[in-house]
């Protein structure tokens, strides 16, 4: 694998570059590096943190050194092949889309040409691969939204999103997993929480898993919300083979 | 046993060495600024390295101690005293119940850490007692201490057994430091001419720095084809290039990702220094490699492992 780059990220982290493009396949080696018990059990290393195009791997310099590290690597990535991208992890996320949970889905109506009926259909018709993590606990980079709702920001970003909100941002979509500043346009709520420090998994899933949004009326989501706070509520999770 | 706040400073949190478990979830690391004097506190203490201590920034707390117990006071000097005696920095300090600890503003340096024997009662959350400011969680409530708070205190210290532990401060808080960093990742993003002027300018340390990231004024350095590059990881240490050309060092409570191009990465071992800067202070960068980094790392390490044990059979 000579296309892989090691970057230098100080006395104790390297970043371990697959390409500098997004795509599938290069999320496919970022989650197989970042997944892989080889490296994860290995003495000394601290943390891999996957990204669109890269792992950052934090290291201890006292137990591997970066060159010792970035042989293992190269290892790994030997017995890398595109089928071995492991078990495949839908989580299926609840979502009103209902105008008290929309404020902008008529903007992305207008924007798009299409039915609030169509927008809905389309967004909560796709199985997104998350990309990675960051920006906040849980917030999702999600790849492969349709083209068709693809609607510019706000102007001027809301000074608060609450929690759970649902938001299509140019070509992206995502949840907010926490309450804060944003320009998205929102067009949901989904009463489940990516977030949640007070559960054993603070969040509910990986970078390399997929979502995919379930329209619920109102009435469901009522329903969900009492259930996750009493911590009942269990996220639909499908499985399948890449 | 609790520590009763009677004014908290400007900006007093509860932090460790860092929340590290949760960095792929977009979890901030957050934990003490100045990583070396929060250890150092607590080694004074009789604590393990790793408790929670409360870091005050630029001003200190006023605080009242509702029982016999031991603290110790490092980094930037605030004037500590205990009811309205002089108190020595980096030494262990026995406190009786009904003690009143205040601090000024600090003259030079602008970070303090306080740690108390036994660490504070505090819950963690998800591993870290380090307060998440953005997300409210960790620390004490999840915000900076105010008037009026009472933080629990674990006190499981032996008093009587207890010596006096001192020791020399690390850092003499010039006004101007050279701090060791390896170029990359994305060193490549700059032509070898800006390099040698990020390695080779003065820059100031702006106001608008915070715990997120300590911002520099001065020489604005250009990339070869802009700035903006597809998110990739980020270190403490980590120093971006933003589209104004004036490098930021990404500190404690840096997001995990970013999208600017890093042109270098301060050594670990340095960032007490940064952490320690007010605004107008200057900084130098110092290019080393990879390799000289990671000895330096080891080095710092074997110090804290020989000052334990050292401490331990203190008398």
């Amino acid at each position: 694998m000579n296309d892989i780059s090691f970057l230098p990220a100080g006395d104790s982290a390297i970043t371990v570059e697959f390409s500098r493009e997004i795509s599938e396949e290069t999320n496919a080696k970022i989650k197989y590096l970042s997944s892989s018990a080889a490296l994860n059990s290995k003495s000394g290393i601290i943390s891999c943190v996957p990204t669109f195009r890269s792992v950052t791997v934090y290291y201890d310099p006292a137990v591997i050194s970066g060159k010792k590290l970035q042989k293992k690597i190269e290892k790994i990535m030997k017995r890398y092949s595109p089928s071995s991208g492991g078990e495949k992890r839908v989580f299926h996320i609840p979502v009103c889309y209902e105008s008290e949970f929309a404020p902008d889905l008529e903007d992305v109506c207008a924007h798009t040409g299409l039915s609030r009926e169509q927008v809905i259909g389309i967004h909560s018709g796709t199985e997104y691969l998350i990309y990675m993590l960051g920006f906040l606990p849980g917030f999702p980079y999600l790849g492969g939204m349709d083209k068709r709702i693809e609607t510019p920001r706000l102007d001027s970003p809301r000074t608060l999103i609450p929690a759970g909100a649902v938001g299509i941002g140019g070509a992206q979509t995502g949840i907010y997993p926490l309450a804060s500043p944003g320009g998205w346009r929102l067009i949901g709520q989904t009463p489940v929480k990516p977030y949640d420090p007070n559960r054993a998994e603070a969040i509910l899933y990986k970078a390399g898993d997929y979502i995919k949004f379930e329209p619920i009326s109102r009435e469901e989501y009522d329903r969900i919300s009492a259930l996750v706070e009493s911590g009942k509520y269990q996220v639909l999770i499908t499985g399948g083979t890449e | 046993m609790n520590l009763k706040i009677i004014t908290p400073g400007p900006l007093s949190t509860v932090q460790d060495l860092g929340r590290f478990g949760f960095m792929q979830s977009g979890f901030s690391p957050n934990g003490a600024m100045d990583t070396y004097s929060a250890r150092l506190a607590n080694l004074l203490v009789g604590n393990s390295q790793g408790e929670g201590v409360i870091e005050m920034t630029l001003s200190g707390i006023t605080a009242e101690f509702d029982c016999e117990t031991v603290i110790a006071l490092t980094g930037a000097d605030m004037n500590p005293q205990i009811n309205g005696e002089p108190i020595e920095m980096y030494k262990s300090i026995h406190v009786s119940q009904g003690d009143v600890l205040s601090m000024n503003t600090a003259q030079k340096g602008m970070r303090s850490y306080l740690a108390v024997a036994g660490s504070f009662d505090i819950p963690p959350v998800m591993g870290s007692v380090s307060t998440n400011l953005k997300c409210g969680v960790g620390g004490f409530e999840g915000r900076k201490l105010k008037a009026g708070d009472c933080i629990p205190l674990r006190g499981t210290v032996d008093l009587l057994c207890f010596g006096t532990r001192k020791i020399s401060p690390c850092n003499d808080y010039k006004t101007g430091v050279e701090v060791r960093a390896v170029a990359g990742p994305q060193d490549d993003y700059f032509s070898e001419s800006e390099l040698k002027k990020f390695f080779s300018s003065e820059y100031k340390v702006s106001a608008k720095s915070d715990r997120m990231g300590i911002r520099m004024e001065g020489e604005k350095i250009s990339s070869l084809n802009g700035v903006d590059i597809i998110s990739d990881g980020v270190v403490t240490g980590s120093v971006q290039i933003p589209s104004s050309g004036e490098p930021i060092v990404m500190m404690a409570d840096r997001q995990t990702t970013g999208g600017y191009a890093k042109i270098a990465t301060v050594i670990t071992p340095d960032l007490k220094y940064l952490a320690q800067l007010q605004p107008g202070n200057t900084v130098k960068f110092i290019r080393i490699s990879q390799k000289e980094a990671e000895k330096i790392n080891i080095k710092e390490q074997k110090y804290f492992s020989k000052l334990e044990y050292r401490l331990m059979f203190a008398k």
